[in-house]
C-alpha cells in the first residue's frame, strides 16, 4: 500500500469538497477501501476520514418506509427491530453477509459500493489485463478460471459478479440511493459493464451516499433472503435470492412479488420475468418451478461458471416456496 | 520525504501518542509501534481474523482500521482483557480448560471474538456459535474445541 495524505472530514460538505479532487477516496468502514489499498487495486492518494462524522447513521421506519443513514453499521441494521420486522430480507442478506467482525466496521454507503471479487481484478501484478481497473486492457477473466464469474449481464469487456448481499435485497423492493439533495432509484444506482465496466454507479464525482430509503409494502414484509455459497458462512454467494410476496384476500392469488437475484450477474439483478409469469397466478409449486426458470433468461455461461445457470433458478424457487408458506 | 501525523490511542485504558505515516493500520501500529504482539497478523487481508480487537466493546479487524481511524476510541487488546497479574478472563480459562487450539496463533483472535460473541448474545446454540465465529479461522481446525470453549466461558458469563 503506497502512503496517501489524511483527512478527517468535520461535515459532510468538507468530505464532499475533499472528494471531488484527482485521486481523492472516501474513507468509512475500510473494509473495501483499506483491502483492495493493499492488493494494488486502490491508489488513493488523499483518503478523506467520514467515519467519526455525526448524523449519518440513523435508522428510522415508518409507516413511508426505511430510513438509514450512509454511515449505519451493517451489523446495526442487521438486528434493528423495525427493520426485522418491516423488512426481514434486508436483515437476512446483512446478517449472513460478511463476519461479525467485518459488519460491525462496514458502513451500508459502503456495503453499496464494494468491488468485485474477480481474482483477475483483485491482482494487478500477476493479470495487468483488467478493464474494470485499466479501461481498454482487456479482461483476463474471459479466458481464465470463470467459477465465480457472472451469468447474467457481462459483456466482451466485462463478468465480474457484482458481490454483495444487502443490494439484492434493496434492488427487490425498489431502494433509493440518496446523494445529498439528489437521488437515485437502486436498479439505475447500478450500471451493467457493457464497454466501460470501469463505470459501476451512477455517481458522479464529489458526489457521496448519504442515506438509503426503502418503502414500505406487503412484500417487503414478506420477504426472505436465501444465500447458497460454497461454505457454510463467511462466504460470497455462488447464488442468492431476495423475495417477497403479497397475497389477494383469498390467500393464494399474487398479488405482488418481488425477485432479485445475487452472486450470478455483474449488478443485482432484479428477475422481473419471474415476477411478471406470478403476479396474478395463483400460488402453486409447480407454476413457481416453471415461473423461476426464467430467472436465468438471457444468461451464458463461461464454462466453469455454468452451475449458477442450474443453480440460480432452484434458489430462486426455494426462496419463492418458503416465503410464499410464510405469507 | 516522510508524511507522518501524530495520533493518540487508548489502548487498555492507557494513552500512548506516536508518530505513524497516514497508511499505518492499527494493527501495525500495535505491534510495531506499541510492542503489543498479542494481536497477530494473519492475511492482513479481513478474511482469518487474528487481528481481532475491541473497539468500544465491538469486535473489528484491525488490519483493515487505519491507526488513525481509531484515535478517540477505546481500543482493547487481548493484553487488556483482564487486569494485570489477575486471574485470566472466563474466555482465556475456558480455551485453556478445553485445549482449544494446537499452534495458537489464531487463539487471541478467537479469543477477542469470542468474548464479543458471547457479549452479543450468539450463543444459543453450537449452529449459533459456528455462524458467529466464523470470521476466525483456525488453520489446525481445533474448531470442536473452540466451540466448547465458548459454549462453557457462556455459562460461566452469563
Amino acid at each position: 500500500m503506497r502512503d496517501f495524505s489524511y483527512l478527517r472530514a468535520a461535515s459532510v460538505e468538507e468530505a464532499i469538497n475533499a472528494a471531488a479532487l484527482p485521486a481523492t477516496m472516501l474513507l468509512a468502514g475500510g473494509t473495501t477501501l483499506l483491502d483492495l489499498a493493499k492488493c494494488g487495486v486502490a491508489d488513493p492518494e488523499r483518503v478523506v476520514d467520514i467515519s467519526h462524522l455525526t448524523g449519518l447513521d440513523t435508522i428510522r421506519v415508518d409507516g413511508e418506509g426505511a430510513f438509514i443513514g450512509a454511515l449505519a453499521k451493517m451489523s446495526r441494521v442487521a438486528v434493528d427491530a423495525a427493520i426485522q420486522q418491516q423488512f426481514p430480507a434486508v436483515s437476512e442478506a446483512l446478517w449472513q453477509a460478511a463476519s461479525a467482525q467485518i459488519r460491525n466496521m462496514a458502513s451500508i454507503g459502503g456495503n453499496l459500493l464494494q468491488r468485485t471479487r474477480c481474482a483477475y481484478f483483485r491482482d494487478p501484478a500477476t493479470f495487468p489485463a483488467c478493464n474494470k481497473r485499466s479501461p481498454g486492457s482487456g479482461c483476463s477473466a474471459l479466458e481464465g478460471v470463470t467459477r465465480n464469474h457472472a451469468v447474467l449481464g457481462g459483456s466482451d469487456a466485462c463478468i465480474a459478479t457484482y458481490p454483495g448481499d444487502l443490494a439484492v435485497a434493496l434492488t427487490a423492493f425498489d431502494a433509493v440511493v440518496h446523494l445529498g439533495e439528489r437521488s437515485v432509484a437502486i436498479d439505475d444506482f447500478f450500471l451493467l459493464p457493457g464497454s466501460t465496466p470501469n463505470r459501476e454507479h451512477a455517481m458522479q464525482p464529489g458526489e457521496m451516499i448519504t442515506a438509503i430509503t426503502i418503502p414500505t409494502s406487503v412484500a417487503a414484509r414478506h420477504s426472505t433472503f436465501i444465500k447458497v455459497r460454497d461454505r457454510q458462512s463467511y462466504e460470497f454467494a455462488a447464488a442468492s435470492a431476495a423475495v417477497g410476496i403479497a397475497f389477494e384476500a383469498d390467500g393464494k392469488t399474487i398479488s405482488d412479488i418481488r425477485v432479485a437475484l445475487g452472486g450470478v450477474a455483474t449488478k443485482p439483478w432484479r428477475a422481473r420475468g419471474v415476477e411478471d409469469a406470478l403476479r396474478g397466478r395463483a400460488f402453486e409449486p409447480e407454476a413457481v418451478k416453471q415461473a423461476s426458470r426464467l430467472a436465468i433468461e438471457g444468461a451464458i455461461d463461461h464454462g466453469a461458471n455454468h452451475y449458477k445457470i442450474e443453480l440460480a433458478p432452484r434458489v430462486v424457487e426455494r426462496a419463492i416456496l418458503k416465503t410464499g408458506a410464510m405469507a | 520525504m516522510t508524511n507522518e501525523i501524530t495520533i493518540h490511542l487508548d489502548i487498555n485504558g492507557k494513552t500512548h501518542s506516536l508518530s505513524v505515516e497516514p497508511r499505518v493500520t492499527l494493527l501495525d501500529a500495535l505491534r510495531d509501534h506499541l510492542a503489543l504482539t498479542g494481536t497477530k497478523k494473519g492475511c492482513d487481508q479481513g478474511q482469518c481474523g487474528a487481528c481481532t480487537v475491541h473497539v468500544n466493546g465491538e469486535r473489528v479487524l484491525s488490519c483493515l482500521t487505519l491507526a488513525a481511524q481509531a484515535e478517540g476510541q477505546k481500543i482493547t487488546t487481548i493484553e487488556g482483557l483482564s487486569d494485570h497479574g489477575a486471574e485470566l478472563h472466563p474466555v482465556q480459562a475456558a480455551f485453556l480448560e478445553h485445549d482449544a487450539f494446537q499452534c495458537g496463533y489464531c487463539t487471541p483472535g478467537q479469543i477477542m471474538s469470542a468474548v464479543a460473541c458471547i457479549r452479543e448474545g450468539h450463543t444459543g446454540s453450537d449452529d449459533e456459535i459456528r455462524e458467529y465465529m466464523s470470521g476466525n479461522l483456525c488453520r489446525c481446525g481445533a474448531y470442536p474445541h473452540i466451540i466448547e470453549a465458548v459454549r462453557e466461558a457462556a455459562k460461566v458469563m452469563s
